[in-house]
């Protein structure tokens, strides 16, 4: 999924953002502290901006291996029709 | 004498009679299913009835095992077989090989069979159901590799959210293996833990291709799944026994698809209202610092910082000055009743008194005589005049 080591998921990046901007609109702490938050956020919103920006898909067809353990291989479309 | 028959003999000659009427070997009877009973050797028993007869019914474990539904009895069927006599019982009966519930089909009889029978054991409970996580990281998807379904599935998950890896498990969706793979496909994804979601399902068809959908062993598979799964099999209007099971049903795979991610776009707007949001929150609270500074800024305290002193001071000289009055003030006071006491004083001075002719005698011991009766002949007294005084003697003394 994410191209880059990232130890926050998109779920948890999104989850961090919304409580930051919580904090930025109540106002609620010092002057600093909202400024590095402030700094946090817009570093979230950049990483996820470009998580999505430089996503490109990835699709795998999976078979067993010899050991039943999953195998990975490219998936290419074929052209049959199953169903 | 005629030559009496063994019992054998004359119920195989009565079976040979059926057994040569062709209309007899491959007869259809509508009737109301009773007494069914399974035997442990597969074969079915069973009495077909109507309101004033009944015929019985076998159906060998052969034919049997190709019923796609449980006969119950009551239920109106249609069954197709050849009459013909069971020597050892003398009867004579239907050997059915195919038998049909009547008006619907026997598939639906089926489906409707399975869905009660697995909702009387709680496998749609909604409190079983599991919530699908918000952004997968990984969707397998178990259905077939060739055809629309993975095909639209794979199109619309790259469009929407192409985060997420796609990981197919290909399976054959109609057949006999079919239930056997779907299922089997299912358990090893939860084994292997290879996604943090499962779609299964296929494209549109008849009822007999979405039927392994219908299969107790997927139905089964799905509700064991650990991982979520959104069952999604053929067109809006089919319904089938997985939808049921899955923890979300999706109406077509496109709209599996759907479903299961989030869509770049709405995350993308997402994104621009949280920085929006946090740039004026962080704008407001520094504008309401600033704020504060400069009402701050505008207190007298800083404009003018001598301004407490010079009050101070002015407070102070008014303070002196009204000291100053009361003292003269005091003073006038004391020195006007001075005066007034001095002249009351001096008016009521003896001396005074004396300066007009008058004089005061007294005694030698100085004790001031003011009564006839103090004077005696002879007494010495001294006058005291204004100006001096003078010793005399008393010559005289009348009483008046």
């Amino acid at each position: 999924m994410a191209t880059k080591k990232q130890t926050m998921s998109f779920e948890e990046a999104l989850g961090r953002l919304e409580e930051i901007v919580r904090h930025l609109e109540k106002g609620d702490l010092p002057l600093n502290d909202s400024l590095v938050l402030y700094e946090e956020g817009t570093g979230l919103i950049a990483s996820c901006s470009k998580m999505l920006d430089e996503a490109e898909q990835k699709v795998v067809k999976l078979r067993k291996g010899p050991d039943r353990s999953p195998i990975e291989s490219e998936f290419e479309e074929e052209n049959g029709n199953d169903n | 004498m005629e030559k009496a028959l063994s019992v054998t003999e004359l119920t195989l000659s009565i079976r040979d009679l059926l057994d040569s009427q062709p209309f007899l070997s491959h007869v259809c009877v509508r009737g109301e299913l009773s007494n069914y009973k399974i035997y442990p050797s597969g074969h079915h028993y069973f009495t077909l009835k109507d309101p004033e007869s009944s015929l019985k019914c076998v159906m060998f474990k052969g034919s049997a095992g190709k019923l796609r539904f449980r006969p119950e009895n009551g239920m109106s069927v249609t069954v197709w077989g050849r009459v013909s006599v069971y020597p050892r019982d003398g009867v004579y009966q239907l050997y059915c090989s195919q038998l049909m519930p009547e008006g619907i089909g026997d598939l639906q009889v089926a489906f409707e069979q399975l869905k009660a029978k697995l909702d009387a054991e709680g496998l749609f409970d909604p409190a079983h159901k599991k919530p699908l996580p918000r952004f997968p990281g990984r969707i397998a998807i178990i259905t077939s590799s060739a055809g629309a379904a993975i095909h639209d599935m794979i199109r619309i998950l790259g469009h929407r959210w192409p985060l997420t890896k796609v990981i197919l498990l290909p399976v054959r969706v109609q057949g006999a293996e079919a239930p056997a793979e779907i299922a089997g496909a299912i358990r090893y994804a939860n084994e292997f833990d290879v996604a943090d979601v499962i779609i299964t399902g296929r494209g549109g068809g008849s009822i007999e291709d979405l039927w392994a959908f219908n299969d107790e062993r997927v139905a089964r598979a799905i509700y064991a799944s650990r991982l979520p799964v959104i069952s999604a099999v053929g067109h809006e209007p089919d319904v089938t026994i997985s939808d049921f099971v899955a923890d979300r049903r999706a109406s077509t795979p496109s709209n599996a698809a759907e479903i299961a991610v989030p869509d770049c776009r709405e995350i993308a707007d997402l994104l621009t209202g949280f920085e929006l949001r946090a740039s004026q929150g962080m704008r407001k609270q520094i504008s309401l610092l600033r704020d504060r500074l400069e009402s701050c800024c505008e207190r007298r305290a800083l404009t003018e910082p001598t301004a407490a002193i010079d009050n101070r001071r002015m407070e102070l000289d008014r303070c002196r000055e009204r000291l100053c009055t009361a003292q003269t003030q005091q003073l006038g006071k004391y020195r006007q009743s001075f005066v007034g006491l001095a002249a009351s004083l001096e008016a009521m001075s003896p001396l005074r008194v004396l300066t007009r002719g008058y004089s005061i005698a007294s005694d030698k011991d100085g004790n001031c005589l003011h009564s006839a009766a103090q004077f005696h002949i002879g007494d010495e007294i001294r006058l005291r005049l204004s100006d001096g005084s003078a010793d005399c003697r008393v010559e005289n003394v009348k009483r008046s």
